[in-house]
């Protein structure tokens, strides 16, 4: 069986800096990826980052996954990098089971990082499987890592954030979006998002929702509605639009399944998307030696799961006896952070929620 | 439809991969999936569903999903987003759960 101190399963911005910590500190580790390529979410964001300079700010997602990847890579001894490789099994002995090719794979291992990040939300309603219905992300891969277009007429479901960029890159690369549908009273994102789709005549429909899907093999049109405050659809509001694609951007829910699998107290937290572990102030779950970084854990921004994957790095790092020589002034400054990141009024659910699952 | 331009990416001409879809002889080009190769000519229905053969096309793009599975060079079952795409595949659009192959 093959033999390796840190296990970190997900290359997205938390895997990739928690191996980056890591390894500054004298660990070694193994991260597993089932993509064929590193870098999560990431890959595919052509948009600018808020935040402070520390996260990257005013950089693309692309150049930040950029950046991450080059950073492992000055480990070539310390940091092993598995693609098209799957976790799918965890045991408390600490042993993971890799799918590779068809191959299994075992590991026996140390301690185990998980940052699977997240996936996005379905909704439900009227033929909601039909082909030219995609999630936001994936049609984010689709036009801004393979250059290709989901379509040509597309209506986007959910004003948050990632339905709001989304909607502004698809009109970047030259598709029409006919209109933003939200089903709450108000905008979901921030203003400037916002504020750029309205300055190119994009309407957001605020209380307004998908009712059903039409189409035989695949999507022709689809009928809306406007919302009552219970959010039931109000009778003879319903209008049909033809398009070809409609876009689901309704969240994301954590990858925790893993998690599951090997025992961790986990709790429902809707403020964090959905089935979370129980962690300490170190991101150590219930079961010893298995950490979380991410969106695994909370789902957040790519910002903040860079800085859980350096802290969780860090915090592994030293349990295993590997103590950086600038832990203490790391530690804390991680920890600034995370608080800078989640004040103001933006992060109050997110609070509350990390709130509920501290051990 | 692919991109042709765009404000922020540049999309190089790619080297060309000739595969087959449903014994047809098509093309796409190197860095794509099978999944973008096939959205890219216009093929929408990837998969269909187990009980009632409803039409299935990808959804995540991340792996997740399993709404793009398809059969690759004999191999169902294969999570076509997630797939690069190869000279000389051979990809089949699948509607069972997929049968046990011969592995050479
Ligand atoms: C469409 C979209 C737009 C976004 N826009 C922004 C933005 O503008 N600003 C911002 O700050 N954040 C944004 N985010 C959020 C940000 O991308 C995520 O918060 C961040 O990527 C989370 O990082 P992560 O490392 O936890 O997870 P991810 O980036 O999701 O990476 C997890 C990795 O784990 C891998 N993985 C999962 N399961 C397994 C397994 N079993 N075995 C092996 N590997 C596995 C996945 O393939 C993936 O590569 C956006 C997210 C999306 C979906
Ligand atoms: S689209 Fe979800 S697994 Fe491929």
């Amino acid at each position: 069986m093959k033999k390796i101190d840190l296990v970190i399963i997900g290359g997205g911005p938390a895997g990739l800096s928690a191996a980056k910590m890591a390894a500054e500190s004298g660990l070694s580790s193994l991260i597993v990826e089932r993509d064929y390529k590193v870098g999560g979410q990431l890959v595919k964001q052509t948009h600018m980052f808020f935040g402070s300079e520390k996260q990257y700010a005013k950089t693309r997602g692309i150049d930040i996954a950029k950046i991450l990847v080059d950073d492992v890579l000055k480990y070539p001894k310390m940091i092993e990098i598995m693609t098209e490789t799957t976790v799918v099994g965890l045991y408390k002995d600490k042993v993971v089971t890799l799918l590779q090719n068809e191959k299994y794979i075992k590991v026996q291992t140390n301690a185990i990082i998980i940052a699977t990040g997240a996936s996005e939300k379905v909704l439900a309603f009227e033929n909601n499987d039909l082909p030219g219905i995609y999630g936001a992300g994936a049609v984010q891969t689709l036009m801004n890592v393979h250059g290709v277009l989901p379509g040509q007429d597309v209506v986007m479901v959910g004003s948050g954030n990632i339905g709001l960029i989304v909607s502004y890159q698809l009109i970047q690369a030259g598709v029409n979006v006919l209109c933003v549908l939200e089903a709450a009273k108000e905008i979901g994102g921030y203003k400037v998002h916002a504020s750029k789709l309205k300055r190119l005549g994009v309407d957001i429909k605020t209380s307004h929702s998908i009712k059903k899907a039409v189409g035989k093999d695949y999507l022709e049109k689809i009928i809306i509605g406007k919302l009552d405050e219970q959010w039931n659809f109000i009778a003879g509001t319903e209008e049909e639009l033809v398009v070809d694609s409609l876009c689901i951007s309704v969240g994301l829910s954590p990858l925790s399944n893993l998690l599951s699998m090997i025992g961790t107290e986990m709790k429902y937290v809707s403020y964090l998307g959905g089935l979370v572990p129980l962690i300490d102030k170190n991101h150590e779950t219930s079961i010893e030696n298995v950490f979380v970084a991410g969106d695994v854990c909370g789902v957040e921004e790519a910002s903040s799961a860079i800085v859980e994957g350096y802290l969780t790095g860090l915090v592994v790092a030293k349990k295993l006896g590997f103590i950086h020589p600038n832990y203490d002034e790391l530690y804390l400054d991680f920890k600034a952070q995370l608080h800078n990141l989640r004040s103001g009024p933006f992060g109050e659910k997110l609070r509350l929620g990390l709130e509920e699952i501290m051990r | 439809m692919r991109i042709k331009e765009h404000p922020i990416l540049t999309f190089e001409e790619k080297k060309k991969l000739s595969f087959f879809f449903d014994g047809k002889e098509v093309f796409g080009f190197e860095g794509d999936t099978i999944a973008s190769a096939l959205h890219a000519m216009g093929v929408k229905v990837l998969s269909h569903s187990i009980e009632l053969k409803r039409p299935r096309g990808f959804y995540c793009a991340i792996g997740n999903c399993s709404s793009c599975s398809m059969i690759v060079d004999g191999k169902p079952n294969v999570r076509t987003c997630v797939t690069m795409l190869k000279d000389n595949m051979k990809v089949k659009t699948q509607v069972n759960k997929g049968d046990i192959y011969e592995k050479d």
